[in-house]
């Protein structure tokens, strides 16, 4: 019998493999993967809110004044049943949750992702040039850094005024430094990886280098610290919102819904501040969750 | 004829916290078109950094210090960083010791050869593309097209390696500097990536640095053989004559104490006592602690004397010509 090698095929790995063991990995954990469809249900929930919310609560029109301050399960004039009772301007409280964890998630996110590009490039060029570079764009990050949060973005609304853009401006402002930070330190490593080297002597351009061969390499720490950087954005909003200097009054987002029904709690109209920040909490529970995982999984040192 | 690459007394030094490194410390060498040059020496004794300044890729704390690196007789120190990219890689090119670290983990083959290929012409991207594959067949890999589409931790060692010195030879350099390039590799992939290295570059006309520290390699394939040590070139010149019959007494060493030269079952020949730390080295001869033949002369470093055969060495008491190893 002759036996043939050449009819042998090369075996080649299945692409994303990674991505899949990362995934599985992921999923070992009940809590966090009861965490990520919480997760995946809320932006759902938020992404659908004109289409399944019972009214628009930003439209002025729709809303009936008479119905104010209705307890759960009670009905409109016309026939509609307010599940979760209605806040003092007769907003329906389904819709106007939804709409407002539509307004947080969407200010979270954006603010989360255009900080997180900023920070990274910032952060990798630190890195890459080192020396005077690094230095100043390092210590700009430790002022930054220095100061709580809630008051960059207090004085920073101060000085701008109120709507969602600003709000997202001031969330941008306090987040960057956290990625510049954790990428200077990832990158640094690998800045001194051959490759690296390897790519210099090839004459790549220092701009290819940085962002094409650095950042990609530095980039996973940061996934974790940006999962958990929505959480923090999302009630950072919220705070501002409740503290007044966030979004405008006829755009409720969580934050501001419970600010207006703060007033209420202790006259027994508990739903009114209640229910938005039950929506909050669960938010901020499982992307913290979510991230507290990712974290899990990436360390190399918790490996078994 | 000038000879394509000459080093003169070029010093290379590191300041730190410590105190000043002078990783290299007066090395004249000269390498001619198509030539192999072995760079031989222990780990720290400089022949890297030689490799890295040749390329102008010093980082601080190190700087160049003193000295001349004339490539086809135009001097590279003190050129700026601009023109010394429109260099690298093209005319002068690296493949590094460890194939793990010097393909970027996160980009395909094709992204990585292609990119190299980029960096100096303006090309399409199917020509590029179509280059790069007759670069991994010109280098031996199999299957090029599926190689192309791979990840780096898809191949095996020697198949990145392969990789690595493809790219090194895209642009078909004058000179390739070749750092341990074969040190990470099995003994038998090691002796099919050099065969395959001297033909590419013997058909080339590309000129070869060879650094190792793998003397029985060295004999096998390169023209002439430089020996450093703490940052100097102790011996120098055409390699049957300096591993045949040293005049140093460390390439004497290194050489007794190769694998092999001795009878079953005979202790091993050592060179006694360690290299010197490079911080801080004191004047004279630095082997001159570990030196058989040192005496009070030794105080005071040596010079380059020139001897017969095109040969340097770098001794007050060089062991004659004709003298074999014992």
């Amino acid at each position: 019998m002759t036996v043939s090698f050449e009819s042998v095929p090369t075996p080649v790995p299945a692409r994303g493999s990674g991505l899949l063991r990362l995934w599985r990995e992921f999923a070992e954990s009940p809590v966090a993967l009861a965490a990520l469809a919480g997760v995946a249900l809320l932006f759902a929930l938020a992404l659908a809110a004109p289409w399944i919310a019972p009214q628009n609560p930003y439209d002025l029109a729709q809303l009936s004044i008479l119905d104010n301050k209705l307890p759960p399960g009670a009905q409109s004039i016309d026939g509609l049943t307010y599940w979760l009772g209605t806040d003092d301007q007769g907003r329906d409280l389904v819709s106007a949750i939804l709409y407002g964890l539509r307004l947080s998630l969407l200010v979270a996110a954006t603010a989360t992702a255009i900080a997180l590009a900023i920070g990274a490039v910032v952060g990798t060029i630190a890195a890459y040039f080192g020396g005077i570079v690094d230095a100043v764009i390092m210590r700009i990050v430790d002022i930054q850094l220095s100061f709580p949060a809630i008051l960059i973005a207090l004085i920073l609304l101060a000085i701008l005024g109120k709507g969602v853009d600003k709000v997202v401006i001031a969330l941008i402002s306090v987040q960057w430094a956290y990625y510049a930070r954790t990428i200077r330190g990832s990158a640094l490593v690998e800045r001194r990886r051959e490759y690296i080297e390897a790519a210099r002597v090839l004459a790549l351009s220092p701009a290819r280098i940085m962002f094409r061969h650095l950042l990609p390499n530095a980039f996973p720490p940061l996934i974790v610290v940006a999962t958990v950087q929505v959480a923090h954005a999302i009630s950072l909003e919220a705070t501002l919102s409740f503290l007044g200097v966030g979004v405008p009054i006829t755009e409720p987002s969580l934050g501001l819904l419970i600010a207006n029904g703060y007033g209420y709690m202790l006259s027994g109209l508990y739903w009114i501040a209640f229910y938005p920040g039950l929506a909050l909490l669960a938010a901020i529970l499982a992307i913290n969750l979510v991230g507290d995982r990712l974290a899990d999984i990436m360390n190399p040192r918790l490996k078994r | 004829m000038a000879p394509l690459l000459e080093i003169d007394g070029l010093k290379v030094q590191f300041s730190l916290r410590d105190g000043l490194v002078r990783a290299v410390d007066g090395v004249s060498l000269a390498v001619d078109a198509g030539e192999v040059l072995g760079l031989v020496g222990e780990s720290g004794s400089g022949k890297s950094v030689t490799g890295f300044a040749i390329l102008g890729l010093v980082d601080p704390p190190g700087r160049i210090a003193a000295g001349a690196i004339r490539f086809r007789g135009e001097e590279l120190v003190g050129r700026s960083e601009a023109e010394l990219r429109g260099m690298r890689g093209r005319d002068i090119a690296m493949v590094f010791q460890d194939p793990m670290m010097t393909l970027n983990p996160v980009l395909r083959i094709d992204t990585q050869v292609v990119e190299a290929i980029t960096a100096h012409e303006r090309v399409s991207a199917r020509a590029a593309r179509a280059r790069a594959r007759d670069a991994l067949v010109a280098v031996g890999i199999a299957s090029p097209d599926e190689r192309l589409s791979a990840y780096p931790h898809q191949l095996s060692g020697g198949m990145r390696q392969r990789v690595a010195i493809a790219i090194a030879l895209l642009h078909r350099p004058a000179l390739v500097i070749a750092d341990e390039p074969t040190t990470a590799l099995d003994v038998t992939i090691q002796s099919q990536i050099v065969a395959q290295m001297q033909a590419l570059c013997a058909e080339s006309g590309t000129a070869l640095i060879w650094i190792t520290h793998d003397l029985a390699l060295i004999s096998g394939f390169a023209d002439r053989v430089a020996v450093m040590y703490a940052g100097r070139i102790v011996e120098q010149g055409p390699v049957g004559d300096v591993l045949g019959a040293p005049l140093h007494p460390y390439t004497r060493g290194l050489i007794g104490s190769l694998l092999g030269g001795g009878a079953p079952g005979a202790p091993l020949a050592q060179i006694p006592g360690l290299p010197p730390s490079p911080i801080n080295l004191p004047p004279g001869c630095a082997f001159a602690p570990r030196c058989p033949r040192a005496d009070g002369t030794c105080a005071t470093a040596p010079d380059d004397t020139a001897h017969p055969g095109g040969r340097t060495v770098r001794c007050w008491h060089p062991h004659a010509a004709l003298e074999t190893v014992a």
